[in-house]
């Protein structure tokens, strides 16, 4: 079996990544008031720690399959913020050619199988990548992230039932932010603890802090060698909050005092910032924020004037 | 040639094209014990082993979003329902995932999976949620192709031919012709996906079908031969259609009946008769028929079933009344 290795990540990685997943939200929500974006936009903002520290412990090979919510998954496993801004201004330099949209994107080059507009829809596939990879012998994994509302989903169960029994490397990532689009999770689930799921189905499992970067690495790492030692599947249980509501600038309906704690106390670039401040100095913070903003306001700009998918190419591609 | 039974041709099928590409491997419930329920995979665990002979839970889903994992990162699964009514567990992974994800990825992904719908079709006294002749749905969700063989030499050439599609193929099996011994061309045969075979030539009357209620097709028209000369074309691929071979024999003939053993409303007879009005309507010498399945859930009753299911009978009247003036 091929041994792939990550190299540890520096705060400044980290803290780079989250700050360009924020922004690039942030740039994507401005866009969609300005009718610029059109349809869905499921935002992320609050949530960065999760997919920068997952996809950090993860390699190129490995292959994720997201959710509606997938911008950040995204830009944590590829970095690829000029083929997002694209794909969702609708244009042929998008990473889905511009057909897919912000629920659908896909990088197979750096292991992104797909965003998925259906709660839920992503989890048996990702099973699918692992099974592949157990087949081929390739050292990769498959990995799923879901959220509260797929964890109500029958196929959560079906698929880890199924890899526990083929005990390939699955990974299922629970993003677990306390509500399915607007149902709180203690309305919608009867047992909110996801390890005792996992437990369930002879699973291994750890739960780690969701806004902590770098103790979702750590949880994520440990995962990830347990998947490469061929030990069986994993699933990661992080706590985390979504500041935006479910859907574009709906109504949100949850308790403001909540989610001003979680803005105010669980910041994730707050957390990291905190914990290194000298290495992560007022001036880098600064200097990355200003690369990092450069980098979005080119992407949006060679995207606004990138060209449509072409009518023609579509036609004959797929005969209608 | 070789005489063989339906079901043992597609194991051919199978084992050929596993032995041809690694990366082809089966999955499905109970195909990993005695040859599966149907003796559909049987000497492949021996042959193949446990990682291409996939014995599953009961878990349509899971499986079925398995192999749409799977395809998209390289494999071609040949994934199994034992009996085509239970894809309607699995229908996010069909309908959502599968057909969808070569447009939603811009082209770029491939979906090469082949869903086998064993034991479609009713007359065996299996009841409503055994019974059903599912193929019009798939091919009215964009993104699939269907076929549905009617014998052993299609079945064993559309599976070869499925297995090798980078589209996502639906293979709707006829329970009925699963154990009839049929000659069967040995080692390498395709059947072209999209193309119809002409079962018995005719003059008068055009009558299609697929799957089992070919045979009944073939029955009726013997049964009138001296009467009326009937075209018996077997589609075997329902989408793409091929409407070449199709046009060609409505303008010979001038009258058209497709039969099928699922109900008429929406179905593929329904969108053949579409065509045919659409674009050669001048060639029409009579209103085209669709002589099908009654429009309910299969009953269990031997009386009641057979009333419900196409039979000879009902095929055979209809050619009698569309060839009103000619006999």
């Amino acid at each position: 079996m091929k041994k792939s290795s990550v190299a540890s990540p520096s705060a400044e990685y980290f803290y780079r990544w989250m700050l360009a997943i924020r922004h690039s939200e942030q740039k994507l929500k401005e866009l969609y008031i300005d009718h610029k974006i059109k349809g869905a936009l499921h935002l992320s903002i609050g949530q960065e720690a999760v997919p920068v520290g997952v996809c950090a412990a993860l390699s190129d090979g490995d292959k994720v399959f997201s959710t509606h919510r997938s911008h950040g998954h995204y830009i944590a496993k590829t970095h690829d913020i000029e083929g997002i801004m694209a794909e969702l201004l609708g244009r042929a330099t998008g990473c889905s050619n511009g057909y897919g949209g912000s629920m659908h994107l896909y990088n197979y080059e750096k292991g992104f199988l797909g965003g998925n507009g259906i709660v839920g829809g992503g989890i048996s596939l990702a099973l699918g990548a692992a099974f592949s990879a157990f087949y081929q012998n390739n050292g990769q994994i498959g990995v799923t992230f879901f959220g509260d509302g797929a964890a109500n989903q029958g196929i959560l169960h079906e698929t880890l039932n199924l890899a526990s029994l083929l005990k390939v490397p699955f990974l299922a990532v629970c993003e677990n932010n306390g509500v399915a689009a607007t149902t709180p999770v203690e309305k919608s689930t009867s047992e909110t603890d996801r390890t005792k799921l996992a437990k369930a189905y002879k699973i291994s499992s750890l739960s780690a802090d969701g806004s902590d970067v770098e103790a979702v690495y750590a949880a994520a790492s440990k995962a990830v060698a347990h998947l490469r030692a061929g030990k069986g599947p994993f699933l990661l249980n992080l706590r985390t909050c979504r500041w935006e509501p479910h859907c574009g600038i709906i109504k949100d309906t949850r308790d403001q005092k909540m989610l001003d704690d979680w803005r105010t106390n669980h910041d994730p670039l707050n957390v990291i910032a905190g914990r290194y401040p000298e290495l992560l100095s007022s001036e880098l913070r600064a200097e990355i924020g200003r690369e990092v903003d450069a980098r979005i306001e080119a992407a949006v700009a060679e995207a606004m004037t990138a060209p449509a998918p072409e009518l023609a190419e579509y036609k004959r591609n797929f005969g209608v | 040639m070789k005489k063989m039974m339906y079901i043992s041709a597609v194991t051919e099928a199978l084992a050929e094209e596993m032995e041809r590409d690694e990366s082809v491997f089966v999955i499905g419930e109970d195909v990993d014990i005695d040859g599966g329920v149907w003796n559909e995979t049987a000497g492949l665990l021996e042959r193949f082993g446990a990682k291409r002979v996939v014995g599953t839970p009961i878990s349509e889903g899971a499986f079925t979003g398995l192999a749409a994992g799977a395809a998209l990162t390289g494999l071609r699964p040949v994934v199994e329902f034992m009996y085509g009514d239970f894809i309607h567990v699995a229908m996010d992974q069909v309908a959502n995932q599968i057909a969808k994800a070569r447009l939603m990825f811009g082209g770029q992904a491939k979906m090469p999976v082949v869903i086998r719908l064993c034991a479609c079709g009713a007359g065996t006294r299996e009841g409503a949620q055994h019974s059903q002749f599912l193929e019009s749905w798939f091919a009215h969700l964009p993104g699939f192709v269907v076929v549905a063989p009617s014998n052993a030499a299609d079945g064993k050439g559309l599976m070869k031919s499925a297995i090798r599609s980078d589209l996502p193929v639906v293979f709707v099996e006829s329970r009925q012709i699963y154990y009839d011994i049929q000659d069967v061309p040995e080692g390498e045969y395709t059947v072209p996906i999209g193309k119809a075979e002409i079962l018995r030539p005719g003059e008068q009357v055009t009558l299609l079908s697929f799957g089992y209620a070919c045979e009944k097709a073939r029955q009726a028209a013997e049964m009138v031969k001296d009467k009326v000369d009937v075209e018996v074309i077997d589609l075997r691929t329902l989408k793409p259609l091929d409407t070449e071979t199709i046009f060609k024999s409505v303008e010979k003939t001038g009258r058209l009946i497709v039969a099928h053993d699922s109900p008429a409303m929406c179905s593929i007879g329904a969108e053949v008769v579409r065509r045919v009005v659409a674009e050669r309507f001048d060639y029409l010498d009579a209103p085209p028929v669709v002589v099908a399945s009654k429009d309910v859930p299969i009953p269990f009753n031997d009386e009641l079933e057979d009333y419900t299911v196409l039979s000879v009978q009902d095929i055979v009247d209809e050619i009698m009344k569309i060839s009103v003036g000619i006999i």
